[in-house]
């Protein structure tokens, strides 16, 4: 069985957290108890109806407000499948959080109301999509039901969204119409929609593939910790211990240290106690080298055929997270992985605005949940991919040094 | 089908591991939140895969309610010995003394609200600036929405509203003096996948978690263990039941449940056919409100 991470995405009110509600019910993943809590919720409606939004807004302010701010993780499975879902807040103003649970997703929903079509939201969580690279996007036209389940008002959203999707450069887009209030064609195919030919949602979650996601084909291996025993036996043992990100580890490979650009060969792999003759992403691994060379937390080990930049300049894709504005000169810490730097944002390239997907150029300052072209020069050599080729490798956040807080997501070009 | 897919288990550990190794490459002095319970042994389980042929980088901290299952706190010292880390307990029961708390009174007066006192007392006693605990966002709602690393202020407080972003696999472990991060290693899975885990790994657990007989008192929909620390009133009815154990807390807020489940494939069984949830079936402190555990988190509870 394999896991796919999903995020739903979509306006306030397009009814995100009731489709969730919807599979998990539909999909026999909601169990009695927290039916009850719901039902018991739900009476307070004007409605009568079972709220499933209700499943996933967790918060005392978002049941208060009827809104979701921050993302709720569900969890559910079928027999071909594991899923985690993001469920992600739709107000602008919690964008960040939207990122955040987009950030680790191979497949994002975005939902549609099929009254509305396309609106600002639909712009801003594709572009976020794309930025984030994230491989699968499907268009869900929910509440077809408020719409007699035409086919007709269908298509057209389907067609103006393939607009969107090619300025964006969007490669994999499904679309598929629903109504998640009433169950239409989320898990069992509906006779509403009996001229749609594609598969129900939970079929296109259960199918599509996903192991061309992990890369195999550019070696890193960030170290995040040192494994010294110092014991008698294990006197000179020194194990280098990470996650492989991507690509794939023989013993006897010859590696390079980056940013030293120190060489040796692998000696040992240990995976979970146990010497393995190769190892491969997503494992968490340790290696140990043949010869004596200085590698601590922070360091990348990469094969001599297959080696990432290393420099002191990137050129970003930034997505602003904090209420304090960025401006040119700013200094932030950097880090990928278990990569940390010191940086400065040398240059404010454009803004893009998310509505009309344009440059707005002659930019001196990010707001919060801007989205902008940067060129950030770090205060000693960094070893990353671009974005595009290496998702692991090539994503950074920025650290505000007196807040401490996560102000920015770099998507390196 | 390439040879170089992981199985969904796999892809889970190696997050796991990937967590507990930030948090040690990360911290100065971090700590293994350890109750006894099985998220809490698999924790254990994953740190000796993260981090062996060394030491842990962290002791074990058990917050001892005083009401525990003599099975759980048993099974405790024989894996401490086996394992050869440190472990630390503090009492809540020494906390209620010296900081004259209040005890809670009641039929199942429980010591949960109290545990985070003495679990703030022992952060600032050790300095403790990260813990890493067996929280699971599938358990509840607000767990649903925390941060794999969740910044808590010099009071243990979550906020909710004021969360990091938290990108790919990327942790942000920054804090200043006096704050401290909680991390969740295990945020990712749900009950089954544990059961899954601890059947594949065959890894040891108390036995309460499997069919034995006890004494209990239904107590409206829950099965509670007799014991000293509950009171058993003249109306309740003391029955003798096979019953086993879903989550293992204080004996006075975790209930049992009826089985005949003997081994950790018949629990799979089990749990794969139930209809209520872990939390709601065994945790009576959970029933109190709708925003019981955002309450208690945002006050400090892990």
């Amino acid at each position: 069985m394999d896991l796919l991470r999903f995020i739903t995405a979509g306006s306030v009110d397009d009814g995100k957290s009731t489709l969730i509600g919807r599979l998990l019910y539909d999909s026999k993943s909601i169990l009695i108890d927290q039916l009850e809590a719901l039902e018991k919720q739900s009476k307070n409606r004007e409605d009568g109806e079972i709220d499933l939004a209700l499943l996933t807004d967790g918060l005392r302010a978002e049941r208060e407000q009827g809104i979701t701010i921050d993302v709720a993780y569900k969890y559910f499975s079928t027999p071909k499948r594991k899923f985690i879902i993001a469920d992600a807040p739709g107000h602008i103003q919690y964008t960040r959080n939207m990122v955040t649970g987009a950030s680790n997703a191979n497949l994002i929903i975005i939902l549609v109301d099929a009254r509305n079509g396309i609106v600002e939201q639909t712009r801003r969580h594709s572009a976020i999509a794309s930025l984030l690279n994230i491989p699968h996007v499907v268009v869900a036209v929910n509440k077809m039901d408020l719409v007699n389940y035409s086919q007709d008002v269908f298509n057209n959203i389907a067609i103006d969204y393939a607009e969107i999707a090619r300025k964006l450069d969007l490669k994999e887009v499904t679309y598929i119409p629903l109504s998640a209030l009433k169950g239409d064609n989320i898990v069992d195919p509906s006779a509403n929609l009996s001229w749609y030919e594609g598969g129900t949602l939970l079929h296109l979650l259960e199918n599509i593939a996903v192991e061309k996601d992990v890369n195999l084909t550019h070696p890193r291996l960030p170290v995040q910790y040192v494994i010294r025993p110092q014991t008698e036996e294990l006197h000179d043992y020194r194990g280098y211990a990470g996650k492989i990100i991507s690509g794939i580890y023989k013993k006897g490979d010859a590696v390079t240290i980056l940013p030293s650009g120190a060489t040796s060969h692998i000696k040992t792999i240990e995976l979970g106690e146990k010497e393995v003759d190769e190892a491969f992403a997503t494992q968490s691994v340790v290696l140990q080298l043949e010869d004596d060379v200085d590698v601590s937390r922070g360091d990348l080990i990469v094969k001599n055929e297959n080696k990432p930049n290393l420099g002191q300049e990137i050129e970003v894709m930034l997505c602003w997270m904090d209420t304090k504005p960025l401006k040119k000169g700013n200094k932030y810490l950097l880090q990928i992985n278990s990569q940390r730097v010191r940086s400065v944002v040398k240059e404010i390239e454009y803004k893009l605005d998310v509505n009309s997907l344009q440059k707005e150029f002659e930019q001196e300052e990010a707001l919060l949940n801007d989205i902008v072209k940067a060129t950030i020069k770090t205060a000693s050599p960094l070893s990353y991919d671009s974005y595009k080729e290496l998702r692991a490798n090539g994503g950074a956040i920025l650290i505000d040094e007196t807040s401490n807080v996560t102000v920015g997501a770099c998507m390196i070009q | 089908m390439s040879n170089y897919q992981l199985d969904y288990l796999d892809q889970l550990e190696s997050e796991a591991i990937h967590i507990m190794r930030e948090v040690a490459g990360q911290f100065e002095r971090p700590a293994l939140l350890f109750s006894g319970g099985k998220d809490s042994i698999t924790l254990v389980h994953l740190a000796l895969k993260a981090f062996r042929p060394g030491k842990f980088p962290f002791p074990l901290v058990h917050i001892d309610t005083g009401h525990n299952f003599p099975e759980a706190l048993q099974y405790r010292d024989n894996l401490v010995n086996r394992i050869g880390e440190r472990l630390i307990v503090r009492k809540v029961e020494d906390t209620i003394k010296s900081k004259k708390l209040t005890e809670p009174k009641g039929k199942f007066a429980s010591r949960n609200v109290l545990q985070t006192y003495t679990l703030l007392d022992t952060i600032e006693e050790f300095g403790f600036d990260a813990c890493i605990g067996g929280a699971r966002r599938d358990e509840e709602k607000a767990r649903a929405k925390e941060r794999i690393f969740s910044v808590r202020d010099e009071f243990g407080q979550w906020e909710p509203k004021k969360q990091r972003p938290e990108l790919w696999s990327i942790y942000n472990g920054k804090i200043q003096k006096g704050e401290n991060v909680r991390a969740f290693p295990i945020s990712n899975w749900t009950e089954l996948d544990i059961w899954n885990y601890i059947q594949r790994e065959n890894i040891d657990l108390p036995s309460i978690y499997f069919s034995h007989e006890r004494e209990v008192i239904q107590h409206e929909s829950q099965l509670v263990a007799v014991s000293s620390y509950i009171r058993v009133d003249e109306d309740d009815k003391i029955l003798r039941k096979k019953v086993r154990y879903r989550t293992v807390g204080d004996m006075t807020c975790t209930a049992a449940v009826e089985s005949e489940a003997s081994t950790v494939h018949d629990i799979i069984r089990e749990i794969t056919a139930t209809k209520t949830s872990e939390r709601g079936e065994t945790r009576i402190d959970d029933k109190i409100s709708e925003a019981a555990m955002e309450d208690r988190k945002k006050n400090g509870y892990f």
